[in-house]
């Protein structure tokens, strides 16, 4: 039986072994620590296993046209993102205008029954609400993203 | 892998110092020159050929907006790689939250390994089963266990360049390329 330290330095040197990267030195040191241990032998035959499949795994070429227009591709992305920010601009500032100028008479409306108000107030605040739920989640999720930050040590 | 990038750093510079200038066909060259291996990092992650293709592109398409932020000193492929890993990721977590339409596990893979062995058809078949048992495990990986296995079998990467990209420590890489392919061998046992 291996202890946790030695495990873990088999384990290491396996993963070695199976990339090529380990030294005369290491190889000794990795079958010195799997001799007399069953259950790094067989830890070691699966995974020299996996590494026997995943070696014969290659990836799929896509057709080759793809290539052709590659760049073009993305030259037109870029100006198609430069025409979303324009046009959210444009509908932006209009639209929260028109917003604030309808709340202004909906406010100022005296004619309008108080049963009716309500609901439009709700409404109105609902929709808010939402829409700031729904952003603080976003900028929450941003800052928390696991794969944004990698440890260096 | 990474010392071709390496070697070819002066001229991505000078491409990235043209880029910057406003000159978009030096952009366009850097794409001609990565985007081979920007789409296959993208499919070794994603699976999908259409989603790998739309994830290469858009990350270029990014980096060309964030030309002016580029270190030219430094490899030009390193500072795209953070920005398709992170969309990558992003894509796949994401696509966890919806309900994902049925693909047959490993369609992202070249039949390479089946054609080899048609002479022996029992052997390539059992090959072949493992292949699917193995893709659909590794469709299942951690993303983060995913990318560090991609990067050392599809790549052929050292443990340094694989560190060096991620940004993570050598021990790291090898700790994650462990408890990916111990999940790649429980699949492969399963009845």
């Amino acid at each position: 039986m291996q202890d946790g330290a030695a495990l873990e330095r088999a384990r290491t040197l396996m993963m070695q072994a199976l990339d090529g990267e380990i030294s005369a030195g290491e190889r000794r040191e990795l079958d010195d620590l799997i001799t007399g241990s069953p259950e790094l032998v067989a830890e070691w035959r699966r995974l020299r296993r996996v590494k026997e499949v995943t070696t014969d795994m290659t990836l799929q070429n896509p057709p080759a046209e793809i290539w052709d227009g590659y760049w073009t591709s993305v030259y037109r992305r870029t100006e198609r993102g430069l025409a979303w920010v324009l046009i959210s601009i444009g509908v932006t500032i209009p639209a929260a205008y028109w917003v604030w100028h309808v709340i202004r008479s909906f406010l100022a409306d005296t004619n309008m029954p108080l049963f009716l108000k309500l609901p439009i107030a709700a409404l109105a605040i609902g929709v808010l609400l939402l829409v700031i739920s729904v952003v603080r989640e976003k900028l929450f999720t941003a800052r928390r993203d696991p794969y944004v930050k990698e440890v260096i040590r | 892998m990474l010392q071709t990038a390496d070697a070819g750093q002066t001229d991505d510079g000078a491409l990235v110092r043209r880029a910057q200038a406003g000159d978009a066909e030096a952009f366009g060259l850097l794409v001609e020159r990565y985007m081979r291996r920007a789409y296959f990092a993208a499919l070794a992650l994603v699976s999908r050929r259409e989603d790998a293709l739309d994830l290469s592109q858009e990350a270029f398409a990014r980096a060309f907006l964030a030309r002016r932020s580029i270190d030219p000193e430094r490899p030009f492929y390193a500072w795209l790689y953070q920005i398709l890993r992170r969309l990558c990721f992003n894509f796949l977590r994401d696509r966890r939250t919806r309900a994902r339409t049925f693909e047959a596990a490993g369609t992202w893979l070249a039949d390479e390994a089946a054609e080899r062995f048609r002479s022996d058809p029992a052997d390539a078949l059992a090959r072949r089963e493992a292949q699917r048992r193995v893709a659909a495990a590794m469709e299942a990986l951690p993303a983060r266990e995913r990318e560090v296995l991609a990067l050392k079998e599809f790549e052929s990467l050292t443990y340094r360049e694989i560190a060096s990209l991620v940004g993570i420590p050598v021990g790291t890489v090898m700790s994650r390329l462990y408890s990916a392919r111990r999940r790649l061998a429980d699949a492969l046992e399963e009845p």
